[in-house]
């Protein structure tokens, strides 16, 4: 009884987390975003500086009417949305956020692997949005995203990889536990092709080519409205936590900071995440788009080079060292 | 003098499964998190369909020809790409977690290089090819 306790309460933690965290990410970005663009951004909503403009959108987008074009294939584009945002609440299930017991949803011992993976399931709900919609623009969007994910997967692959052979494990306390703060140097190179590789999976600006605005109106979610289409918008956000979380985990050290890591570790786990969810929305202020061949061509002539490099690397340490 | 690795005790085939179930009634709380939304929205939302509504979007003009249209894949050469690198790469993980355990060493770092050798000839080949550019 008591198991099936535990589990409930560390799933429906679990399902918090997942959902109030990619709000709080959404809305530090419509006031980061507007004080960098020297505006005031959401003002009215909940009364104290519009903290409560998600919820007002949320409560618009559920009384909206739900649109399926009759053009459309209607079950895969229905089903879309939830395959695009289950993924990262699985994802999230496995991050570590402290070194107790406590301080993760399920100790997964194959981490690595099984977040990865998992991740990758993501992307699918937009490809089944870009082909459902019967849309020639949300068609170019869909390819876009294939295109992308191929490029991209790889690098993040790759970089994940050399973590796993510095830890000598692939489970994600695992490696943290093996983890000294000259990894930081170590697996610097590794940690930003991690980064800007999941960055681009995510389809966030600097890119988002598959979603262009300017040139096919919003890429596969362009039929969408209501509630799937804010489904959508909440996959976007749950994968910049999910991203972040990660990274910090594989590469910032999670929870070791220079004091306190035993009882106020899950402090240091979530600083580093909101720190890399600041660069995310800075990153989406400071760029302008990649055109779809720069795209590619940054993943494949300068991110796999630099994994295998990192690669190399670590292999080489790692056997010095031992 | 080689360092003890880090040695996991051996894991129970009930521990397996019990992470593995527990990562499933996640999944299963998700399932009917999208199903309790989807329901209460459709009870929520007016539902008022017009033909005009019902129209393929696009840019906002009416459709023309059909939504499915030809399209060129012209990175099915990074597709192809794609699928051996990736799958070259899912052998990195196992690997990992052992090449540096005491008695492997030097022999894998060399095995290492051989592998990461393979990946970036054929690398350099695609680009050499020109299939590294988009247009």
């Amino acid at each position: 009884m008591n198991d099936a306790l535990d589990v409930a309460v560390r799933l429906v933690v679990v399902f918090v987390v997942f959902l109030v965290l990619p709000l709080v990410v959404g809305q530090t970005e419509h006031k980061v975003m507007a004080h960098m663009q020297g505006r005031l951004g959401p003002m009215y909503a909940g009364g104290f500086h519009g903290w409560a403009q998600l919820v007002a959108d949320g409560v618009k987008f559920a009384q909206k009417e739900d649109v399926v074009p009759a053009a459309a294939d209607r079950r895969i584009f229905q089903l879309a949305p939830a395959v695009a945002l289950l993924p990262y609440l699985l994802v999230l299930v496995a991050v570590p956020i402290g070194p107790s017991e406590g301080a993760v949803g399920q100790v997964v011992d194959a981490g690595i692997f099984f977040v990865l993976a998992v991740m990758g399931v993501g992307v699918l709900g937009s490809l089944m949005a870009g082909w459902a919609s019967a849309n020639k623009f949300s068609l170019l969007g869909g390819l876009r995203t294939a295109a992308q994910l191929l490029a991209y997967e790889l690098p993040m692959l790759l970089a994940a990889a050399s973590v796993a052979m510095a830890a000598g494990t692939v489970s994600l306390p695992g490696i943290l536990n093996a983890f000294h703060w000259w990894w930081l140097p170590w697996q610097i190179v590794g940690a930003l092709v991690f980064f800007v590789a999941g960055l681009a999976e995510l389809q966030r600006p600097p890119f988002d080519m598959p979603v262009a605005d300017s040139e096919i109106i919003f890429g596969a979610y362009t039929e969408y409205t209501g509630l799937r289409f804010a489904l959508f918008l909440l996959a976007e956000y749950a994968g910049i936590v999910v991203l972040c979380g990660l990274t910090t985990v594989l590469f910032l050290g999670g929870w070791h900071g220079p004091w306190g890591a035993d009882g106020l570790g899950w402090v240091w786990t979530l600083l580093k995440t909101a720190v890399l969810a600041f660069v995310v929305i800075w990153l989406r202020v400071s760029y302008p788009r990649l055109r779809e061949d720069q795209l590619q061509k940054l993943a494949w002539t300068t991110l796999i080079p630099l994994a295998l490099a990192q690669i190399a690397l670590t292999g080489i340490v790692k056997v010095a060292i031992s | 003098m080689p360092e003890p690795t880090v040695r996991q005790m051996p894991v129970l085939a009930a521990d397996y499964f019990h992470s593995y179930a527990v990562v499933g009634l996640l999944a299963v709380v998700g399932v009917l998190f999208v199903a309790v939304a989807f329901g209460a929205g459709r009870l929520l939302r007016p539902v008022v369909p017009t033909p005009e509504k019902l129209l393929t979007y696009e840019c906002g003009v009416d459709p023309v020809g059909e939504g499915w249209a030809h399209t060129q894949v012209r990175y099915y050469v990074y597709a192809f790409l794609y699928v051996i690198f990736a799958v070259d790469s899912i052998f990195l993980f196992p690997w990992a977690t052992v090449f540096a355990a005491p008695g492997y060493g030097a022999t894998t770092l060399v095995e290492m290089f051989i592998f990461l050798g393979f990946l970036a000839v054929g690398l350099l080949y695609a680009w050499k090819k020109g299939v590294l550019e988009w247009t």
